[in-house]
């Protein structure tokens, strides 16, 4: 039976949509490089936001395209914090981006080690195994002390200039910059990866195991897999806040830093990659902005709006959005009116 | 006709219960074979067996004389023994083409591709399409999966385990469920299947089984009980008295 050229058209069409840049997409990366001119004074917080986006992007790998819930992400952003802060305090790798990739490095090499107490059991299991090895690693980094430099962090740390040529500055300029385009590379590639036939095998993993072995995947490989470059994107995360502040603590292991990341993604959203980046904005403007109106008690406000957002359902708010979001369809110049929108509703 | 696949003493005990007791089967190539038995006879725990999700207690499973009984399900798949579902095991959240496009790509050995872009080879796309078209997909290939009508995952049910160019179909009631007016779409699917394709059929409809097996085993407390052509199958008085029953007699 040959099948017919329109079909196989509407098919080829249909594919090739689901991996184009959407015109929002582009908006917000214009909107990200934009900032480094239009907001020059609010580049320390951009700063913490690129790294935590970065940081939420990695669980939004695991979490959004594989269904492997965390509370112990810090693990791997604890990992490459130290190292990163380690390679340049011993001038071991002066460079700052090639001690980032050394520190992203390490950090997959023990995502790969701790993977394969992930691949069994329930999701509260697996909240308990990353919960336990995140305080594992800080009990460690709190017992060699002639390393970490214990609980008072390791001080002393000087962050060499960025190819020997683009100096930290205590403004943030440098740091925002050099964060967005590490932010901007490793997203391109975690873009490129979950469009990708390993990406849909992913979500395919994720949807239904049992069918997925049943169609020849080997699931706890392609687990292992994205777990260990998830665990590399913390890494490189976690590196680059301690480059862009010259400190490294035990407080990069902390609960408190897994769970924060869990309630970044709730707001942005999962499995389409800017979740993690939007709930970043989000997360680290509102927190500076409560911290600023009631500095002892802003938690209790960003308690008060996970609360909201879960009890009203993101369904519920992507509907109130709906309009915004056809207005954004009409934007797509290149999208036929007829044909649904491949992410639609995932 | 050579034997594609052969059990030699299957048995799986679990505690207090024997599901597969002693099965020795052999099933020629391009078969049309069907296994029956009442509830409970085990039809679904040879299944499992056979296709790795169980681990057998004691005997053997041999392709082309090959023993698979130590292979990972994934691994048997890609030698050719795969399987449907008697409840639908699909992706609710991908597309027909996604389901198909994958299970086409991961017999190729390209599913760990990781920096090509779906839908970038022109001639899987072709071959999924096919598929779909072949089982009355082609019109619902960018619904998601979830909302399709249940004949309509049925087929897909079945669409998915051809993408995988199975030696072996182990066909587990795949007419389950269905509503009478889109019945005909199924076991017009399941009647087309290519004649190379050895097919073992789970099937509690006995119309079913009777127009489409050329061999039936029947399977009873999970030991084979009767094996033999649809005639023999019929004709025995102790099926008949163990089974089937009435139902018999009217086929």
């Amino acid at each position: 039976m040959i099948p017919s050229p329109a079909a196989i058209r509407a098919a080829t069409d249909w594919l090739a949509a689901r991996a184009r840049w959407h015109p929002l997409e582009v908006l917000f990366w214009i909107a990200a490089f934009a900032a480094i001119y239009l907001l020059p004074g609010r580049h320390l917080i951009m700063t913490e936001v690129a790294w935590l986006g970065l940081f939420a992007l990695s669980l939004d790998l695991i979490l959004g395209y594989a269904g492997i819930i965390s509370l112990g992400h810090a693990a791997f952003f604890g990992i490459g914090a130290y190292a990163a802060a380690l390679l340049a305090k011993h001038e071991i790798i002066g460079e700052p981006v090639l001690a980032l990739l050394c520190a992203g490095a390490l950090a997959a090499v023990v995502g790969f080690l701790t993977s394969f107490l992930v691949l069994r059991g329930s999701d509260l299991t697996r909240l308990m195994v990353t919960l336990g090895v995140a305080l594992l690693l800080r009990e460690v980094a709190n017992r060699n002390g002639w390393l970490t430099g214990g609980a008072d962090g390791l001080q002393g740390v000087t962050i060499k200039p960025i190819f020997g040529m683009f100096r930290f500055d205590m403004f943030g300029h440098t740091g925002y910059i050099y964060c967005l385009i590490v932010l901007f590379i490793f997203f391109l590639i975690a873009r490129r990866l979950v469009n990708s036939p390993f990406g849909l095998s992913l979500l395919s993993v994720k949807g239904n195991p049992l069918r997925s072995s049943a169609i020849g995947i080997s699931v706890d490989a392609r687990l292992i897999a994205i777990y260990t470059v998830a665990a590399g994107y913390a890494g490189v995360a976690g590196a680059l806040l301690a480059q862009t502040t010259a400190f490294a603590s035990l407080e990069v292991f902390s609960f408190d830093r897994s769970a924060d990341l869990l309630l970044v993604l709730i707001l942005g959203g999962t499995g389409y990659l800017y979740g993690g980046l939007i709930g970043a904005v989000i997360f680290k403007f509102m927190q500076d902005f409560l911290s600023s109106l009631t500095p002892q008690y802003w938690p209790f406000w960003i308690g008060l709006v996970l609360v909201v957002l879960v009890l009203v359902g993101r369904e519920r708010m992507t509907n109130w959005t709906a309009p915004i979001r056809r207005a954004a369809a009409r934007l797509d110049w290149r999208s036929f009116a007829s044909s649904p929108s491949p992410t639609e509703g995932r | 006709m050579p034997v594609v696949l052969e059990t030699i003493g299957l048995t799986k005990r679990f505690t207090g219960l024997v599901a597969s007791n002693d099965v020795s089967l052999r099933i020629e190539k391009g078969a049309r074979h069907a296994l029956i038995g009442p509830n409970g006879a085990g039809k679904t725990t040879l299944i499992n067996l056979l296709t790795g999700v169980l681990r057998p207690t004691a005997g053997r499973i041999l392709l082309d004389g090959g023993d698979i009984g130590n292979l990972a399900t994934y691994k048997r798949v890609q030698l050719g023994i795969v399987r449907t579902f008697q409840i639908n095991q699909l992706f609710g959240d991908l597309t027909p083409l996604e389901t198909i496009g994958l299970a086409v790509s991961e017999r190729r050995g390209q599913g760990r591709d990781w920096w090509r872009v779906v839908g970038s080879r022109s001639d899987l796309i072709t071959e999924a399409v096919e598929i779909m078209e072949r089982f009355h997909l082609a019109d619902v290939m960018h619904e998601r999966t979830a909302v399709l009508p249940y004949g309509k995952q049925r087929l897909l049910e079945i669409a998915v385990a051809i993408a995988c160019r199975p030696r072996v179909l182990l066909l587990d009631e795949p007419a389950a469920g269905v509503p009478e007016n889109e019945r005909h779409e199924i076991l017009a699917a399941v009647a087309a299947l290519p004649d190379d394709v050895t097919v073992l059929l789970i099937e509690h409809d006995m119309d079913i089984v009777f127009s489409f097996a050329d061999r039936i085993s029947v399977l009873v407390n999970g030991a084979l009980f009767v094996e033999g052509t649809p005639n023999e199958v019929a004709r025995d008085a102790r099926v008949k008295a163990v089974y089937l029953g009435e139902e018999m007699v009217d086929a």
